[in-house]
């Protein structure tokens, strides 16, 4: 039995699906990272999400090709972005509260708009997605070929998003405001830099991450889109940024794991299905996000301005 | 854009404030119907005919609005204190598996003494949810809007596989769905023949005292103190961890109150939808009364008849029912504008509000 348990693991299968199922977590991770860099919570993550993947799915169905689908997805995602900053950066409303309003807007109108597109159907439609891309030579190697060489477009896509955002962070000036409006935002205006500005820029490019990595779901991962079928991804995400330590590097270390979990419960509920009822392998991302929450809270410092308002002229 | 902090508190802007979110977010909904092909006018005649056209429909709008005013209330304290409990939905499911659990057999009572021990193993249950979270967050820094969020699929998956499992009702015909709560149990109906139940009353009267403990005990002065400025707070020897302990159980109790309304008042036994996320619209009940507790008795009978009436409009001129949580959403944000506008000044360009 245990050896059984144990084999799920040399089996390519169960790591090319970990690698599918961790796009969409680190895309949102990443998004919110990006925001959370620069001072503000984004909680409006979960309707995101639930917004791109509907937007995305809905333009595919009406005509458009994927890639556009891809890009439609990204603007809702930042128009959100754009009100949730409205609401945080320029009015200094309660950043937890505007996010859960942001969830309850962005997922209500998706399921609105969905049902107003497709009015009585029971079986959702499908669309053609993204599929799978076999790299010559590489994916005719034994093992590794299988899992990261047949992936879909959209599949390298999110795993090249890493090395952008941590440029992007690190290296370009924008990402330094970014982090600076995080950190010490009274020293970036000190320079002459509008930190309102560069604070709704950063939630507006955080939010189309978010907004993608739900696309991902109904263009990659599936083909079509079910009510609910977010199911919790987003607010994991936000457990996953603060295991991350705010670092994107170690955040595709964590939707690596958190997928890999994911899979690997597909699987071991297959084996273990008479034993453990099948609801407790589906609890355990959720308790292991809790758990990663109150592994990081002791070591991590977390950006020094998250949750503060910035008043021009104000001292805090 | 700007703002200017207002130099005096103004008690005209805030009673209309609230008011301005509400006629805007209708107007919101007005566009929708709009794009969605709907005669606005006549959909809205609809809502309102659906919502108090009939003694039936005010019936079933105050039923609606019972858990409402318990998930606002959870909001509501526990946002006093700024703990952010977005678990009501979890906690109202912890309220209402207690309800399953003591409810159907295992404990026999007189009526007289059944309903309160209900309300007081549903109470204890959402407080238990809530505990290790407020727990964490003192002792850990562990953020509680996200704990509180991720324990409601925890406790979702959990009732799921008790009503599969263990919970199920033998009688049931293979559904999900846990036993029926013993007679002495169920909450009488206060209307003959509709779904408007005592746990109405019961939710009016925690309303009640939670707005006499929150406007005249010290208790309720410490909440405020302990909202406001936790470091000063801790330094006028106020005791910040018992407090925001005592508030996130208090509002963890509020919300199992509303499962074992729903549990053993409307429905009479545990399915796993019953709430089609009370628990959340219990934010937007708190956040449009401010979060004064009478307040929240005539939010949630608001945001009740937009559900109730939005129902029977969508039967009538054929919009999907999502419009109702839409109109909740918007209810939020624009009641987050306002209460900004009572206390700022905002100037944009040459304008000012």
């Amino acid at each position: 039995m245990i050896v059984e348990f144990l084999e799920l693991f040399i089996n390519a299968g169960f790591w090319a699906a970990t690698i599918r199922i961790a796009c969409p977590l680190l895309l949102a991770t990443l998004g919110e990272l990006i925001c959370e860099r620069a001072g503000v919570l984004n909680l409006g993550i979960e309707g995101i999400m639930t917004a791109g993947a509907m937007v995305g799915w809905t333009a595919v169905y009406l005509g458009a090709d994927l890639s556009s689908g891809i890009i439609c997805a990204a603007f809702i995602g930042a128009m959100f972005g754009l009100i949730h900053a409205g609401f945080t950066v320029h009015l200094g409303a309660s950043q937890h509260v505007t996010g859960i309003g942001i969830t309850l807007l962005a997922s209500s109108i998706s399921y609105f708009a969905f049902r107003l597109i497709l009015p009585t159907s029971t079986t959702p439609p499908k669309i053609q997605a993204f599929e799978q891309v076999s790299i010559p030579f590489f994916s005719d190697i034994p093992f590794l070929g299988p899992v990261f060489f047949q992936q879909t477009i959209f599949t390298y896509l999110a795993f090249l998003t890493v090395p952008i955002v941590i440029w992007f962070l690190n290296r370009s000036p924008f990402g330094l405001a970014v982090k600076m409006a995080g950190e010490n935002p009274m020293a970036l205006e000190a320079q002459g830099i509008d930190v309102l500005r560069v604070r709704t820029i950063a939630v507006m490019l955080g939010s189309s991450l978010m907004a993608v990595g739900g696309a991902y779901l109904t263009m990659s991962a599936f083909n079509a889109f079910y009510f609910g079928m977010i199911n919790g991804r987003g607010w994991i995400a936000v457990a996953l940024v603060i295991f991350a330590a705010w670092k994107p590097e170690r955040a595709i270390l964590g939707a690596l794991l958190f997928a890999g979990l994911d899979a690997y419960q597909v699987r071991a509920q297959q084996l273990a299905g008479a034993i453990v009822p099948y609801q407790f392998f589906l609890m355990l991302p959720f308790l292991l996000s809790i758990a990663a929450m109150v592994f990081a809270a002791k070591s991590t410092r977390y950006p020094k301005a998250l949750l503060v308002p910035f008043r021009r002229g104000e001292r805090h | 854009m700007r703002l200017e902090s207002r130099e005096s508190y103004s008690p005209f802007l805030s009673i209309v404030a609230p008011f301005a979110a509400i006629i805007f977010s209708l107007f919101c909904a007005f566009i929708l119907l709009f794009i969605a092909g709907a005669p606005p006018l006549e959909s809205f005649f609809h809502l309102l005919k659906g919502a108090f056209g009939s003694p039936n429909a005010l019936a079933e709008t105050g039923a609606r609005a019972t858990p409402l005013i318990l998930t606002g209330l959870a909001a509501g304290i526990a946002f006093r204190a700024k703990f952010w409990n977005i678990g009501a939905e979890g906690q109202l499911y912890a309220g209402a598996l207690a309800a399953t659990f003591f409810g159907t057999g295992l404990i026999q009572l007189p009526q007289f003494l059944m309903i309160p021990f209900l309300f007081l193993v549903g109470g204890v249950a959402g407080a238990l949810v809530i505990l290790p979270l407020v727990i964490l967050r003192q002792l850990y820094k562990v953020d509680e809007v996200v704990t509180t969020l991720l324990m409601n699929f925890i406790i979702l998956l959990f009732v799921s596989y008790l009503l599969e499992g263990p919970m199920k009702d033998p009688m049931s015909l293979g559904w999900p769905q846990g036993s029926p709560v013993i007679d002495n149990g169920v909450l009488p109906q206060i209307l003959e023949r509709t779904r408007l139940h005592f746990g109405f009353l019961i939710a009016i009267l925690a309303a009640l005292s939670l707005w006499i403990v929150l406007s005249r005990t010290s208790f309720g002065f410490k909440i405020k103190a302990v909202g406001h400025n936790t470091s000063a707070t801790f330094h006028a020897g106020i005791p910040v961890f018992r407090t925001v302990l005592i508030v996130a159980c208090l509002s963890g109790a509020m919300a199992g109150f509303a499962g074992i309304t729903e549990t053993a008042g409307l429905k009479g036994y545990l399915t796993l939808d019953l709430s089609p996320g009370f628990g959340y619209t219990g934010i937007a009940v708190a956040m449009l009364a401010a979060l004064n507790p009478i307040g929240i008795i005539f939010s949630a009978l608001f945001l009740a008849m937009i559900y109730v009436g939005a129902d029977s409009m969508s039967r009538a001129v054929n919009v999907p029912t999502y419009l109702a949580d839409v109109v909740v959403a918007i209810t939020v944000l624009s009641v987050l504008v306002s209460l900004i506008l009572i206390n700022y000044k905002i100037q944009i360009g040459k304008l000012r509000f």
